[in-house]
């Protein structure tokens, strides 16, 4: 878990002096405060701060949320700063420092791993020049971050791309994948080996006799 | 097996389309007023005779879950839905958002009637960006459509349904901490009591449900409980999704019947074991957080709740991790020691501080850098972690611990001997640990 806002790990990149919501923040913020009762937008912190990580994307080209940040989300939500620090450092998903431009999480839990993920993390590695987990590329173009089970077990393994899942990893569908960032391009994201979701290979074994009435 | 007709979840694999059209002609949202209309007393009722054991792990009686909600109530009452899967192995929740999103929203409604809700809030794990906005524009559709909101499907009963996305906390899936978390805070679990059914969220009447419990509802009262009780067997009734990951030749997921020998639903549904049967080393039954078990008991157990309980393990989330001779088994757990020890809240001692400990050992045991009696360490410390902290998280990181211990004893000493025959000399003590 990450220290606190300012505590010395974050040495080695600069917090911007000043940080305003934009129009855009503003607005998602009104309508996610309004899913929450009278005095409750509290609630609202953990979708604001996805709100403010995306601006900093427009803004800057990469999702991380700065002290400035979160201080705005806590006087939008009229929350005490600390409360605000709490929560975007206690949740993995919140990047408390600047990130590249494609966020590459490979899950390494146990079923990713049995499947591979090892060969997922040598590639990305081979191919971007990071070395360690939590570091950005030279050219500033990915970060690699170790991510814990995604939830995606029977495509494992999984390389997940910002919010985007890639399945069914492996190197040469790694390879591919990465030329076709620095290309500007997103494949489609789900299985890269072109199963149907989580149905087995070669297709499923089960609801195969069912017909609905017409969907048109 | 279980015939296609019985199967709940019809677009478990997103062949149709997933949304509002498409759910209509796999029959949800049919005569949903008609089933709020029988009350909720009688909705409860029927719950409760089909036998429905909660699907996120824990197996408690869902009928039986939504009776401990008050009848009458001067604040408001919540169903909190649990979208936030991310126990190891476990992926069947995410189809259920993103290709029968429907089956979710209807089932929120029928519970959150049942309960005396004003609303449901379903929480979805932060990664699930795509699946929480698939879930989203289902639910914009239902609104459009008068299923949800003022007056819902014509019933006269109001319920708003809201998505909150996490952001990356396993601990969250307990129930206090996601309700913790829908507060606005960090998500670490409260004491119970007061259980959420009498202080939940905003301090007020609440029921946290597993997706999968939920979005069986509306089928149920639709086709009876005798028709769901007659699937499975007694005390575990219904059709089931089941996760298997790993060592199979075809990983995936399928709904089937509870109680069917995990050997016949690896086989029949995932292709089998890489290698053939007996190439199987030991499987995980239930996700990460329960104790594996070697290839013997895998040849002839059941997949249910009882039947994996009498070999001491669980049925918990049905995701089947299958891991074949090839398999490092001491780093496979490992590997979960480390997932805990991550996911760990911070809050209860015996947790913060025994994770991390388990971890650091569990390092050791894979090289073998260590003394055969730390075996015995580790099993002591698994016990003082399990059943000491507020939430069931220490229990999940001591229990693969155990299962490890308890089955494969033999090929942890052998590591160790290994080690010692390599380096020649015994590993260098280390004080506590």
């Amino acid at each position: 878990m990450a220290g606190s806002p300012d505590s010395p790990g974050n040495a080695g990149f600069e917090q911007p002096a000043s940080f305003a919501l934009d129009a855009e923040s503003e607005a998602e913020i009104a309508k996610l405060v309004a899913k929450y009762p009278p005095g409750r937008q509290a609630s609202a912190v953990i979708p604001s701060l996805y709100v403010v990580q995306r601006q900093m994307q427009r803004q800057t080209g990469s999702a991380w949320v700065p002290v400035k940040a979160m201080d705005a989300v806590a006087h939008r939500l009229g929350m005490a700063p600390i409360r605000v620090y709490e929560v975007a450092t206690f949740y993995f998903m919140f990047n408390t420092r600047p990130i590249g431009k494609y966020h590459l999480q490979v899950c390494t839990t146990t079923p990713c791993w049995l499947r591979g993920s090892d060969e997922v993390t040598r590639t990305c590695r081979e191919l971007t020049g990071i070395k360690g987990w939590g570091e950005t590329s030279e050219d500033g173009m990915f970060t690699m971050t170790e991510v814990e089970c995604l939830g995606a077990c029977v495509n494992a393994p999984i390389l997940q791309v910002d919010d985007d899942f890639y399945e069914d990893m492996d190197a040469e569908k790694v390879t591919a994948l990465i030329a076709a960032l620095r290309r500007g391009e997103r494949p489609k994201v789900g299985s890269m080996a072109g199963r149907q979701g989580s149905a087995p290979e070669g297709g499923p074994t089960t609801l195969t006799t069912l017909s609905f009435a017409p969907e048109a | 097996m279980l015939q296609d007709q019985d199967r709940i979840f019809t677009n478990l694999y997103g062949l149709h389309d997933p949304f509002l059209r498409g759910a209509r002609a796999r029959g949800d949202w049919d005569g949903t007023k008609a089933l709020l209309e029988r009350g909720r007393d009688a909705i409860i009722d029927e719950m409760k005779k089909s036998g429905l054991r909660g699907r996120g792990g824990a197996g408690f009686p869902t009928g039986l879950k939504w009776s401990f909600m008050p009848k009458q109530s001067d604040r408001p009452c919540y169903l909190v839905v649990n979208a936030d899967e991310s126990e190891p192995g476990t992926c069947k929740d995410r189809d259920i958002l993103r290709h029968d999103p429907h089956k979710l929203v209807e089932g929120c409604l029928v519970a959150g009637f049942a309960m005396g809700a004003c609303a449901a809030y379903i929480y979805v794990r932060g990664e699930f960006y795509n699946e929480a906005m698939a879930l989203q524009h289902a639910i914009d559709e239902a609104y459009a459509a008068g299923l949800i909101g003022k007056n819902a499907c014509g019933s006269g009963y109001d319920f708003d349904v809201f998505v909150h996305r996490g952001a990356g906390a396993y601990i969250c899936g307990e129930e206090t901490a996601l309700i913790e978390s829908l507060e606005g805070k960090k998500g670490m679990p409260r004491m119970k009591p007061p259980f959420p059914a009498g202080v939940g969220l905003y301090g007020c009447p609440s029921t946290v449900n597993n997706v999968e419990s939920i979005a069986v509802a509306p089928t149920i009262l639709r086709r009876g409980a005798a028709w769901f009780s007659s699937i499975g067997r007694q005390n575990n009734t219904g059709p089931k999704v089941f996760c298997i990951s790993g060592h199979v030749n075809k990983p995936c997921n399928v709904e089937d019947e509870l109680g069917i020998p995990l050997k016949e639903l690896i086989e029949k549904h995932a292709g089998g074991v890489r290698g053939g049967w007996d190439n199987l080393l030991a499987v995980i039954p239930g996700g990460s957080s329960v104790p594996l078990l070697p290839k013997s008991i895998c040849d002839e157990v059941l997949m249910d709740f009882d039947s994996l309980r009498a070999v001491r393990s669980g049925l918990g989330t049905a995701a089947v991790i299958v891991m074949d001779k090839s398999t490092d088994l001491i780093k496979a757990i490992a590997r979960l020691s480390k997932f805990y020890m991550h996911e760990s809240c911070g809050q209860c001692t015996p947790c913060r501080e025994g994770t991390g400990w388990m971890w650091r050992v569990m390092t050791r045991m894979v090289e073998g850098r260590a003394e055969p009696a730390e075996i015995d360490t580790l099993e002591q410390v698994t016990r003082q972690v399990e059943g000491h902290t507020i939430c069931a998280l220490g229990d999940a990181a001591a229990w693969p611990i155990q299962g490890l211990i308890r089955h494969f004893r033999p090929l942890m000493e052998e590591r160790i001997a290994a080690y010692r025959g390599r380096t020649g000399t015994p590993p260098m003590p280390i004080a506590a640990e």
